[in-house]
C-alpha cells in the first residue's frame, strides 16, 4: 500500500476511535447533572456533551492533521497526472456546484413528494379523511412549535437534539468499531465463526429494547444503558452484513490475486476489504435506521432528556401538537443521518455509481 | 521478451484428481500425462464439463492432485505463484480498481516503486489498445476491453506460462474473432508459453501449435495433434486444405468423446422421464 493510502486509512480509523470513545467520558456521570447555580439544566447537559468532544477533539487534532498532510502531499507523488487532471476538471466554482446540487430534477421531485404529503396532512381535517383527520393539522403544529411557549424557544428542545445525536453517534460508532472487525474476522476464519457464532445467533433475535431493563441494572449510569441499547440495535445488522459481504467476494478474484503474487495481507486489504465495503455500508445504513427507533424508546424509559423523552413528556401532558413536533424532529434527524451515511458510502465506493 | 530464453515447460505425470469423501469418490482427472511445450501455444480441447478447468486449477496450484505430480521447468508445483498466470472464464478484474490500478496490482504487491510500475502499466495498456481508458473502472469497459485489460495485467508480471481457461466465452462472435486474432499477434510477438482451454475446435486449430484432445470425464489426454499451419496466421488459414484435414482428424476423436459424455447425461434424463411416465400411468 502506498504511503498516501496508508495515511488516509489511518486518519479514518483514528477519527472513528476518537469519536467512538468520546462517550467514555460519561462512564461516571448521570444525566441530568446538577447544574451549577444560574445555568439552565438542559443547556448544562448539552455543554457537558460538547465538552466531552472537546476533550477527545484535543487528542484527535494533532495526529489527524499530520496524517491529513501526509495524505495530501504524498498523493501528488503517488498518483497519476491523469487522476489529478480528473480532479481539476471537476473543480467548478463553488456557487455552480451548490446550485447544481440543490436545483436539479431529483431534489425537485423529492420536494414535490414532501409537499404532497404536507398538503394531504393540512387538508385531512376539512376533507374528513378517516384516521388522518385526527392528527392536528400542519398549521396548528407549526404554530405550536413557534408560539411563545413553543419548543422552538426552549433550551431543552435544542439541548435534546445535541443529547440525542450524541447518544446515536456514540452507540453507532461503537457498533461500527466492534461490528466490522468482528464480521471480517468471522467471514475469514471458519474456526472463529464456529466457536462464537451460535452465541451471537442466540442474542440476535432478542430485541434491543428487551435488553433495556438488564442494561439499566448492569450499567453504572442510565446514560450508558441508553448508549448500550443503541449500540445493540446497530451492531447485529452490521455484523451480519459484513459476514455476508466477505462471503460474496468472488473466489476467483482471490485466486487471481494469488497468481499475481499477492500475500495474505494483500488479499485482505486489497481484495476482501474493498469487496466487503458495499455490504458494510448497507449494514451501516440499515443499522442507523434501527438506531433511531431504539433511541426514542430508550429515552422514554431510561432517559430524562432528549427528543424521544420530550415526545413522551408531551404525550403525558396531553399536548398532541407537540407530540407531532417531536415525531417530525425524529423523522428529520433520522433522514439527515441516513443521508450522511449514504453520501459517505457513495464516496467510499466510487466504482459502484458508474453503471 | 526475447525468444532465446523460452521457459514454461509443464510436465504432467500421471495426474489424478478425485473429489468427495472416501466412500463417494468422483474421479475427475484420471492419470493425465502430457507435456506443455515451452514457447508454444498449446490448446486443450474437449467436451464441456470434462474437467479441463480442474486441470488448469491443478497446474495453477489452487488445488493439489490426489496422485501424480506436475513439474514446471523441472520444478514441482507447490501452491499458486506468479510464474503462472490464469485468465479465468469470467472476468476477475478487481471492480474497485481502475484499469491502471488493476494492471499495476502485480508489481505493487511485489514492492516495485509506484513510478516504475505506473510507466510499465501505461505501456502495456497502450499495447492492448486501452489508451485513454486508464482511469475507467471495469464496469465501464466492454467485455472485450475487460479481457484485454486482464491480458495486460497478466503480461506485466512476465509469467513463464499463461493459463487461459476459456477466456473468450461469453463474448459475442465478432469480439471473439477480434480477440482471437489479437491473442495470436500477442503470442507471435512475445513467444510466451500459453495453455489455452476451449470447447470449440475451430478456435483451437486456428490458434494452436499443439492440440490436446481430452477424453470425457474422467479426463485424460486422448490424442495430441501438432498443428503445422504456417505462422503468422490470419483468417485465411480457415479456408486452407490442411486446416480442413486437421479438423477432420480432430473432429472424429472429439465426436466420439462428445457422444460418450452426452450419453451419460441423457441416460439419466431418459430414466427419469420413464419413471415419471409410470407414476402418472400414461398409456394405461
Amino acid at each position: 500500500m502506498s504511503l498516501a493510502n496508508a495515511a488516509k486509512w489511518a486518519l479514518v480509523l483514528w477519527t472513528l476511535i476518537c469519536v467512538g470513545l468520546g462517550f467514555f467520558r460519561f462512564a461516571d456521570t448521570t444525566f441530568p447533572l446538577n447544574p451549577p447555580p444560574g445555568v439552565h439544566g438542559e443547556l448544562h447537559i448539552a455543554l457537558q456533551a460538547m465538552r466531552a468532544y472537546q476533550y477527545w477533539g484535543a487528542i484527535w487534532i494533532a495526529p489527524a492533521a499530520a496524517l491529513f498532510l501526509v495524505w495530501r502531499l504524498r498523493r501528488e507523488v503517488d498518483e497519476d497526472s491523469a487522476s489529478r487532471r480528473r480532479a481539476v476538471e471537476r473543480r467548478q466554482p463553488v456557487a455552480t456546484r451548490v446550485r447544481k446540487a440543490v436545483f436539479n430534477v431529483h431534489t425537485l421531485r423529492g420536494a414535490l413528494g414532501v409537499l404532497a404529503i404536507l398538503i394531504v396532512w393540512q387538508l385531512a381535517q376539512p376533507l374528513g379523511i378517516p384516521i388522518i383527520k385526527r392528527i392536528p393539522p400542519l398549521s396548528e403544529v407549526v404554530s405550536r412549535f413557534f408560539d411563545d411557549r413553543g419548543l422552538f424557544w426552549r433550551d431543552k428542545y435544542w439541548a435534546g437534539w445535541v443529547i440525542s445525536l450524541f447518544r446515536i453517534f456514540s452507540g453507532f460508532m461503537l457498533a461500527l468499531l466492534i461490528g466490522v472487525p468482528q464480521g471480517l474476522a468471522w467471514g475469514i476464519s471458519r474456526t472463529m465463526k464456529a466457536v462464537s457464532f451460535p452465541v451471537f445467533e442466540i442474542f440476535r433475535p432478542i430485541p434491543p429494547l428487551a435488553f433495556l431493563p438488564a442494561a439499566i441494572y448492569l450499567m453504572p449510569t442510565a446514560e450508558l444503558s441508553i448508549i448500550f441499547v443503541i449500540f445493540l440495535g446497530a451492531y447485529f445488522t452490521i455484523v451480519i452484513n459484513t459476514i455476508n459481504g466477505v462471503y460474496n467476494v468472488d473466489k476467483s478474484m482471490q485466486r487471481a490475486a494469488l497468481s499475481l503474487g499477492a500475500r495474505r495481507g494483500d488479499i485482505f486489504w486489497r481484495i476482501i476489504f474493498p469487496g466487503t465495503l458495499p455490504s458494510i455500508i448497507t449494514g451501516a445504513t440499515v443499522g442507523m435506521g434501527i438506531t433511531w427507533m431504539v433511541l426514542v424508546a430508550a429515552e422514554m424509559i431510561a432517559g430524562r432528556s432528549g427528543i424521544g423523552f420530550l415526545t413522551w413528556e408531551s404525550y403525558t401532558a396531553g399536548d398532541i401538537p407537540q407530540v407531532v413536533v417531536g415525531m417530525a424532529s425524529m423523522g428529520v434527524g433520522g433522514a439527515i443521518c441516513s443521508a450522511v451515511i449514504w453520501r459517505l458510502g457513495v464516496n467510499l465506493t466510487p466504482w459502484r455509481r458508474l453503471f | 521478451m526475447p525468444a532465446g530464453k523460452v521457459e514454461g515447460r509443464v510436465e504432467c505425470r500421471d495426474v489424478t484428481r478425485m473429489f468427495g469423501e472416501v466412500w463417494a469418490r468422483q474421479l475427475v482427472v484420471d492419470g493425465a500425462s502430457f507435456v506443455v511445450e515451452a514457447g508454444k501455444l498449446n490448446v486443450m480441447v474437449g467436451p464441456s464439463g470434462c474437467g479441463k478447468s480442474t486441470l488448469i486449477n491443478l497446474i495453477a496450484g489452487y488445488e493439489e492432485p490426489t496422485r501424480g505430480e506436475i513439474l514446471i521447468d523441472g520444478q514441482r508445483v507447490q501452491g499458486p505463484g506468479r510464474d503462472r498466470l490464469v485468465v479465468f472464464q469470467e472476468t476477475a478484474l478487481f471492480p474497485w480498481m481502475t484499469s491502471l490500478e488493476n494492471v499495476r496490482f502485480g508489481p505493487e504487491v511485489r514492492g516495485i516503486s509506484p513510478k516504475e510500475s505506473r510507466q510499465e502499466a501505461r505501456r502495456l495498456l497502450e499495447k492492448v489498445g486501452l489508451r485513454g481508458f486508464e482511469d475507467k473502472y471495469p464496469s465501464q469497459l466492454s467485455g472485450g476491453m475487460q479481457r484485454r485489460c486482464e491480458l495486460a495485467r497478466a503480461l506485466i508480471n512476465q509469467p513463464k506460462i499463461m493459463l487461459m481457461d476459456e477466456p473468450f466465452r461469453g463474448l459475442d462472435a465478432m469480439t471473439r474473432e477480434l480477440m482471437q486474432e489479437y491473442l495470436l499477434r500477442l503470442f507471435e510477438e512475445t513467444q510466451v508459453t500459453i495453455l489455452f482451454v476451449t470447447t470449440e475446435l475451430e478456435e483451437a486449430i486456428f490458434l494452436g501449435d499443439r492440440l490436446f484432445i481430452m477424453s470425457a470425464k474422467p479426463t485424460s489426454v486422448k490424442m495430441v495433434l501438432d498443428v503445422d499451419l504456417p505462422r503468422p496466421r490470419d483468417f485465411h488459414v480457415l479456408t486452407s486444405e490442411r486446416y480442413a484435414e486437421l479438423k477432420q482428424v480432430a473432429l472424429e476423436a472429439l465426436y466420439e468423446e462428445a457422444v460418450k459424455a452426452f450419453a451419460k447425461g441423457s441416460k439419466a434424463a431418459y430414466d427419469l422421464v420413464e419413471a415419471f411416465g409410470k407414476r402418472v400411468g400414461t398409456g394405461g
